[in-house]
């Protein structure tokens, strides 16, 4: 737009508007500078009882975990988070009960195996689908996100990857937070040479190049043990165990130190020797003052844990020392799609985005949970 | 000072001992001994070869002797191959060196222009635009960014040749693994920097009349880098392990893909050493990241 018409425009405007505008510069209003404090008491009238009151009403005592929540719930990114969070779980508890495949089942038409149905597009039916849908005008389920290399529908195998990289995140970081919160209680609270020789060895084990350990020793669990017949660890295999062994053994150095740390910063504060200046015990003072001080950090902690243990995850599938087969992992997915990927592309970029959702998802929740309940941040 | 390197060493002396224990003990708790899987030997031979890598001794010396055998540089015989493991590791190395050293550096230098650039325009569409990207970059694990740039551009846009033995391309790889560290390195940039911004010797250096980039410079980046040397530890670390994956991607034979062979082909010396020198290499720049922060630094004080 020209300057020109703009100008034509704004004095068309002033035109139209002319008796609107010429009625409200009648009044010749005081000029006031801006945040001046002076005030026109005609411009006021009384309250009334009940207006009063409304101003009598507290505010509603809240705790500390509904303050946090309404904190966290008022950060659009902890809502994404929370939403795509809750559309994966539902799809992933939900799906297997709806899709008439299953992640290891060959797809078969009227019992008899379908052949040609191997590296399906997506939304595609294979030849004997299509025939078998016209002859019987039955409708078949479609693929969702087309078939694998084995005539595999791809959907239920990505939904089974999900749940397979989300159970292992959750575990995993649950671990170290039980191993960690225990061992680092341990040592903030007994002080002196036995925390010091127990931080010797978190700091041993922090330097730990941890993900060599990892793929070394499950190099050797697999050679040596036999998970086969433990009821679920037997379906993802050793591979996993020595995963979570290995979690166990080294990732809750972190977890250890920041609850040493907490607990030792804790105990020095004022409110704890008021609270034993009064003759608080020591368990109250360990459950009123000491634990609802530190668990917001645990917390989210433990949520930053997950992400990390299904990056592992992923990670170790790609490079074939992941889950057993037939039970197909996000890492594992893409590993095996790498060698169709000039042909069918969405076969890598399936489990590729769901993997960076889900991680995405829960870096944005740790971060949010941070911003929310961490008491360092808050004050 | 030298009380505190002396302690650090020690640690990382510990930390390597440890790493050797734990593989050689591993590996050792492996069935079948290195000669088992082939075909059947005479007794004789396998009598010559058991004397020959101490097996007939118990474990306990065994260790002993390769601990020996490892100072003195020696990593025994790949027992598919039966090259030499140290030659395999070091050539190996200077191609995985080569694309890791290109990495580091992208990372570092990248990482801290933006983490500058998001710092002073806080809250403005530069700050947005970088915060978004690294948000999506540390949500992606090396693999996925490097089966994508393969995707990307050597598959649909065709700028890259996918397999070039000849001449190989760095360029894909090199993003590939400097990506997800350069992320971090954005994040902890901005974060110091935001933090030098506030301090009250900036809010000095302006009130008295300093040129806003000397300010930037001199007195707010000088004190901001001090956590991004501290990450060079990690940074090696990570990037070692990415490359594992991001060299098989892009069919590199580096120490990675070396490394990964070795263990879907059960070469346990093979998977020995390379754990050994990896576990080295992170342990040391470790070692040299956490002396260095505190040479950077006069405030930390000295344990």
């Amino acid at each position: 737009m020209t300057v020109g018409k703009h100008r034509s425009k704004v004095r068309k405007f002033k035109e139209r508007n002319q008796d609107r505008m010429t009625e409200n510069y009648d009044i010749p209003a005081p000029k006031k500078r801006k945040l001046s404090l002076q005030i026109d008491p005609a411009k006021f009238e009384k309250a009334t009882d009940e207006e009063k009151k409304q101003a009598d009403v507290m505010a509603e005592s809240t705790t500390f975990f509904k303050d946090g929540m309404r904190k966290l719930l008022r950060n659009p990114l902890a809502i994404i988070a929370i939403v795509i969070l809750c559309i994966v779980i539902a799809t992933i508890i939900i799906a297997p009960h709806v899709v008439p495949y299953g992640y290891d089942e060959i797809i078969t038409v009227n019992g008899v195996r379908d052949k040609r149905a191997a590296n399906l597009s997506p939304f595609q039916f294979s030849d004997m689908e299509k025939q078998y849908m016209e002859e019987s005008g039955e409708k078949l389920f479609p693929h969702i996100m087309g078939t694998d290399e084995l005539c595999r529908d791809y959907f239920i195998r990505v939904v089974y990857g999900t749940r397979v990289s989300l159970l292992v995140g959750i575990f995993a970081s649950l671990m170290v937070l039980i191993i960690g919160t225990v061992y680092g209680s341990i040592s903030g609270y007994a002080g002196g040479r036995v925390d010091l020789i127990m931080m010797r060895i978190v700091d041993i084990i922090y330097s730990l190049p941890d993900l060599l350990i990892i793929i070394l020793l499950s190099v050797v669990f697999k050679e040596t043990m036999d998970f086969s017949r433990v009821p679920v660890i037997g379906k993802l295999g050793t591979n996993m165990v020595s995963m979570f062994i290995v979690f166990g053994l080294l990732y809750w150095v972190g977890m250890a130190r920041l609850v040493r740390g907490q607990i030792l910063t804790i105990k020095q504060n004022e409110y704890i020797l008021a609270a034993q200046a009064i003759g608080a015990k020591p368990g109250r003072v360990i459950r009123k003052h000491i634990i609802p001080n530190c668990i917001s950090v645990i917390i989210i902690m433990t949520a930053q844990e997950i992400p990390s243990a299904i990056f592992t995850e992923s990670y170790l599938s790609f490079i074939g020392l992941g889950v057993q087969l037939p039970m197909p992992s996000l890492g594992s997915l893409a590993n095996a799609a790498r060698s169709g990927m000039q042909s069918y592309p969405w076969k890598l970029v399936f489990p590729a985005v769901m993997i960076i959702l889900i991680v995405l998802a829960f870096n944005l929740l740790g971060d949010s949970m941070r911003d929310a309940f961490d008491p360092r941040l808050r004050q | 000072m030298s009380k505190y390197i002396v302690k650090r060493v020690l640690l990382a002396i510990a930390t390597l001992f440890l790493v050797c224990l734990i593989t050689f003990f591993a590996m050792n708790a492996v069935p079948g001994g290195p000669f088992n899987s082939e075909k059947a030997k005479s007794p004789a031979v396998m009598e010559v070869l058991n004397e020959r890598f101490h097996l007939n001794e118990p474990v306990g010396v065994q260790f002993w002797i390769y601990m020996k055998n490892i100072l003195h540089g020696d990593f025994g015989v790949s027992l598919t191959t039966g090259r030499d493991i140290w030659n395999t590791i070091w050539s190996s190395f200077q191609v995985s060196a080569k694309i890791g050293g290109m990495a580091i550096i992208v990372a570092l230098i990248f990482g801290v222009i933006l983490g500058c650039t998001a710092a002073l325009n806080r809250n403005k569409w530069p700050d947005h635009v970088i915060i978004f990207f690294v948000t999506l970059f540390t949500a992606m694990p090396s693999f996925v960014m490097g089966s994508f740039l393969l995707l990307i551009f050597c598959i649909q846009l065709r700028w890259v040749p996918v397999w070039t033995t000849a001449h190989p391309s760095y360029v894909l790889p090199v993003i590939a693994l400097s990506l997800p560290p350069m992320a971090y390195i954005t994040r902890l940039t901005k974060t110091s920097m935001l933090d030098a911004l506030g301090q009250d010797y900036v809010r000095t250096a302006k009130a008295k009349g300093v040129k806003p980039r000397k300010v930037i410079f001199i007195h707010t980046l000088r004190n901001a880098l001090i956590p991004v040397i501290t990450y060079v530890g990690p940074l090696t670390a990570s990037i070692l392990t990415g490359s594992l994956v991001v060299e098989r991607i892009f069919t590199i034979s580096g120490l990675g893909s070396k490394f990964v062979d070795s263990i879907t082909k059960r070469d346990y010396t093979m998977i020995m050493g390379t754990t050994i020198f990896l576990a080295t290499l992170m342990v040391v720049m470790n070692l040299v990241s956490d002396i260095l922060y505190k040479v950077v630094d006069p405030r930390i004080k000295l344990e």
